[in-house]
């Protein structure tokens, strides 16, 4: 039992390779490997043990992400990562579960189930790579795509205007988490993420990423401009090293906990809002109203279903 | 003293417009017969809209209970005697040919004297129309009566109605307060009390003014006995199957399985989740599958299509899952509450690609508490999607069955948290049986991505044609696995003879009434009945080599050899036939009726007759 305790404690530290399980296929220079970086670092981190962790995704370049995780992972099908993750978090509260969706995923063919993932509040950390174009089905608008965006179903442009996720998700009841990164500030996207797995509820994060092969050009004035992206600090908020701090002046103080800012805040695309915009810890977990903390023994089961069996009972009748 | 006619079985309606409590009415009669130790089987009768039009022909509510001295395994046929409160409904009820030849109608009589001159009209004009169709139409004034006692009528008509039955069929009228007090035993005791009142008008009122009492003799229960409708059933299934969440999607005629189990499966820890739509109510309960102790979602036709894809991907990373589809008339919304066998080729073929999965049909309402523990044990030992066919029939209609005693080797054991050995992988498909580990998230050593994608035994993508082949050798194999462990359905009457009828699902009952019938007059017939569809069980060929003919009974459309463009090169069997067919390459026949009611008794019987009679004509000429 002893040696047992010590083998434990010597094994709840975990390093970086603990997390990583083969060579990513996405492309050289694909925002997805950013995310993965900060996903694994905040693993380690946190110590996340590798077989209580689950990362569930739909389809899609992003969707690839859990195959690239020495955890368990679940890779569905397109548009339902998210009912996935919230069955497996109602079966087994014990679990971290990560969900990695993209912007055709989540914001296109899962949209029923992104609007009523965010009303349940169920403890998931959600990751939105949101490159705002469909990738692995070869350059088609998606409905995060800018209006005016060039693709192989939108040759001469994209008719409408982009969906903004935000906005979608900071519009729901039960909202409880919103935050936006960029892949291309590792150091923010960390902290973002990090954050997000410790709100307990429907963490989302936008997660804007650059997609080299269909839009190479699309992020690069922001990428290239520190000043189009506006940080978004509050006191317990994002942690800045001087490097980034003098790179990234363009700040705006604001309280995660007024929605209507957050609401404002969230419609500003130039410049890219970075940063927690919404943050309420009081809204109820779903899966905390529903399960019960009972121990389900065969002898318990059994109660209940006799007591059923009662109702619906014709005895046969006792001759006196 | 009144005559009392000793009757072998009766069919009884009870009708109204809905919301007039007809159903409570006729789920009470059926329920205080089974008390007498009468065999009984109770339809509902739904009227497809919420609140139809009062007095309208289509809008008939209420429940048909057959009655009889033994053992009652289907409705029947047609209806010996109905009580109705209107002159609309029941002329519903007789256009739709449910009433047999002099049928002995109770009809309230407040219209014949209505401030409304057409209700009035209309009123007395269904009733000579129905009087000289040879009907026996007897005017009751119910709601006049009700009066008298001060109450209500459209509150209480029902219960004057049920005391009015329990005279007729000489039923014990303690029973008769006995049910009342367990059906409204959670409201106030004034409710129970006028009830009650309007029961014992309603018993002496028929006493005093019918001249005519029946009796179906009855056999006291020797045994405990539940009673309920095959949905309430399928839950309680749920509960005894030790699962602990269910997803679902609300959807006639599944969603009151739903609702019971929404009441009672908390108290024993359980969750009922109501998902936003029918693929979040099928992924999320293949997430809670995967995660954990096998999981289900229940729905009927139009979800189950939905489902398809999810399904799919259940199969292709082999997680358990029960999918109960109690079936209705399709395609598209087509018959919401009515009764089809439509759905078979579709449990069995759906989700693109190959895709095997376990397809079971319940027969009898007993059969939807147990399908649901077989399924979802035969779910976790074979790590596959196992569906559950019902129907609207099973779904709404009671049952008396021997009341289950529990086995602890019902329920699911807790999700397996021991680690992986070293060097195990998670599809460790074994060369015979396809069978593997399943790797439980929480299991050291465990880790992997499961994924939809092709995949090899590491759970890798696999862009290899090979690895692709492997998999889907694998994940039929179990299957043939199963299908080993199988047992050969009972044949019902001999085991050889001129006509064997095959059927599945819900018919169970009828087909054997109509055998047993034919049998007693020396025809050579026997019946078979399915349960399991995918893996079909062994036996099945040896069994229909011992007769001339074959032929499947079913609720699902097959042409007609008549029709002028129908011939052997175009006929569409249907689904059992077809499935039978090719796989034992015998010429069996089949015979369907798709009118959304359950097929009767003497349907089949004509049918059999009709069979037999050109088998022996072709013999002999």
């Amino acid at each position: 039992m002893n040696d047992e305790c010590l083998l434990r404690l010597h094994d709840e530290r975990f390093e970086l390779e603990d997390y990583q399980s083969g060579v990513p296929r996405w492309c050289s220079g694909c925002g997805d490997n950013a995310i993965l970086a900060a996903v694994q670092k905040l693993c380690r981190d946190e110590r996340l043990h590798p077989e209580k962790t689950v990362f569930v995704s739909g389809i899609g370049c992003s969707s690839r992400f859990p195959h690239y995780m020495k955890t368990y992972g679940f890779h569905g099908i397109h548009g339902r990562a998210l009912p996935i993750a919230e069955g497996v978090r109602m079966a087994r509260p014990d679990l971290h579960v990560f969900v990695n969706t993209g912007d055709g995923d989540c914001c296109s063919i899962g949209a029923a189930h992104w609007v009523h993932a965010v009303r349940y509040n169920m403890n998931l950390t959600v990751l939105l790579h949101d490159n705002e174009i469909y990738g692995l089905t070869k350059k088609q608008a998606s409905p995060t795509s800018p209006r005016g965006t060039r693709s192989n179903t939108t040759p001469r442009g994209s008719h409408l205007e982009a969906l903004n996720p935000l906005s979608v998700t900071l519009g729901i009841q039960n909202v409880s988490f919103v935050a936006q990164a960029v892949d291309w500030i590792p150091e923010v996207l960390y902290q973002i993420v990090r954050a997000a797995f410790h709100h307990r509820g429907f963490s989302f994060v936008r997660i804007l990423q650059r997609c080299p092969e269909w839009l190479p050009e699309h992020f690069e004035p922001y990428v290239k401009d520190p000043k189009r992206t506006l940080l978004v600090k509050h006191r317990d908020g994002l942690q800045l090293s001087e490097a980034v701090a003098r790179t990234y002046s363009n700040n705006r103080e604001h309280d995660p906990s007024n929605l209507a800012a957050a609401r404002e805040l969230a419609t500003q695309v130039d410049p890219i809002p970075v940063g927690i915009l919404y943050r309420d810890p009081a809204v109820p977990c779903y899966e905390d109203l529903r399960r019960s903390d009972k121990l389900r023994t065969a002898e318990f089961i059994r109660a209940g279903l006799e007591a059923e069996f009662d109702k619906f009972t014709i005895w046969p009748c006792t001759q006196n | 003293m009144k005559n009392i006619q000793t009757l072998k079985e009766h069919i009884v309606e009870v009708i109204s417009d809905s919301g007039e409590g007809a159903q409570r009415c006729g789920q009470s009669l059926g329920s205080i017969a089974a008390r007498m130790g009468n065999g009984i089987w109770t339809v509902e009768i739904i009227p497809a809209e919420i609140r139809p039009p009062a007095r309208s022909v289509a809008g008939a509510s209420g429940n048909r209970i057959r009655i009889g001295a033994g053992p009652v395994t289907n409705g029947g046929d047609r209806t010996d005697l109905v009580v109705a409160f209107n002159e609309q409904v029941l002329l519903g009820r007789v256009r739709a040919g449910e009433l047999k030849p002099g049928c002995a109608i109770l009809l309230e009589s407040l219209w014949r004297e209505h401030k409304d001159l057409n209700i009035k009209l209309a009123y007395s004009e269904v009733v000579e129309k129905l009087k000289s169709a040879g009907y026996q139409v007897r005017e009751i004034p119910m709601d006049a009566e009700c009066r008298k006692l001060g109450l209500a009528p459209e509150r209480g008509k029902n219960m004057f109605a049920l005391g009015m039955l329990c005279s007729i069929y000489s039923l014990e009228l303690q029973l008769g307060r006995d049910q009342i007090a367990l059906t409204f035993g959670k409201k106030d005791r004034k409710v129970i009390e006028s009830n009650v009142k309007l029961l014992e008008a309603g018993y002496a009122w028929a006493e005093g003014n019918l001249e005519f009492k029946y009796r179906i003799p009855a056999q006291a229960p020797t045994e405990p006995n539940i009673v309920v409708n095959g949905n309430t059933a399928l839950a309680l299934g749920v509960l005894a199957s030790g699962m602990e969440i269910c997803a679902m999607y609300p959807i006639t005629p599944a969603t009151s399985a739903s609702h019971y189990l929404s009441d009672v499966f908390e108290k024993v820890g359980g969750v009922v989740h109501q998902a936003e739509d029918e693929i979040a109510a099928c992924t999320f309960a293949i997430g809670a599958s995967y995660a954990g102790k096998c999981a289900v979602t229940i729905t009927s036709g139009p979800g189950y299509s939905l489902k398809q894809e999810a399904i799919g991907l259940a199969v292709m990373a082999e997680i358990p899952l029960v999918v109960v589809n109690v079936q209705r008339g399709g395609p598209s919304t087509g018959q919401p509450t009515k009764a089809e066998q439509g759905d078979l080729l579709t449990a069995m073929f759906g989700s693109h690609g190959d895709a095997p999965k376990v397809v079971m049909a319940a027969a009898t309402i007993e059969d939807c508490f147990y399908s649901v523990i077989t399924a979802r044990k035969i779910a976790e030992t074979f790590n596959m999607v196992v569906v559950v066919l019902t129907d609207a029939n099973l779904a709404t209609s009671q049952q008396p069955f021997p009341r289950p005693k529990f086995d602890p080797a019902w329920i699911a054991p807790p999700a397996d948290q021991s680690a992986v050995p070293e060097g195990m992988q998670p599809y460790d498909w074994e060369a015979a049986t396809g069978l593997a580990r399943r790797f439980i998230p929480g299991q050291p050593n465990g880790m992997h991505a499961l994924t939809g994608l092709a995949h090899d035994r590491a759970s890798h993508v696999a862009y290899d044609p090979q690895i692709n082949e492997e998999g889907i050798h694998f994940r039929s194999l179990k299957l043939a696995a199963l299908q080993r462990t199988l047992k050969t359905p009972p044949i019902h009457g001999d085991p050889q003879g001129d006509l064997l009828v095959i059927g599945w699902g819900s018919t169970k009952g009828a087909i054997e009434e109509a055998v047993d019938g034919l049998r007693a007059d020396g025809a050579s017939v026997s019946s078979m009945h399915l349960k399991f569809l995918q893996p079909l069980p062994p036996g099945i060929g040896e069994a229909m080599k011992r007769f001339k003919k074959v032929i499947t009974i079913e609720a699902n459309w097959c042409d007609r050899p008549g029709d002028e463009l129908i011939d052997e090169s175009n006929r569409r069997y249907s689904a059992l036939a077809m499935l039978l067919r090719a796989r034992y390459l015998v010429d069996v026949d089949c015979w369907s009726e798709v009118k959304g009611q359950p097929i009767k008794p003497s349907s089949i019987q004509q049918v059999i007759r009709e069979k037999l009679a050109a088998h022996t004509e072709a013999v002999t000429s």
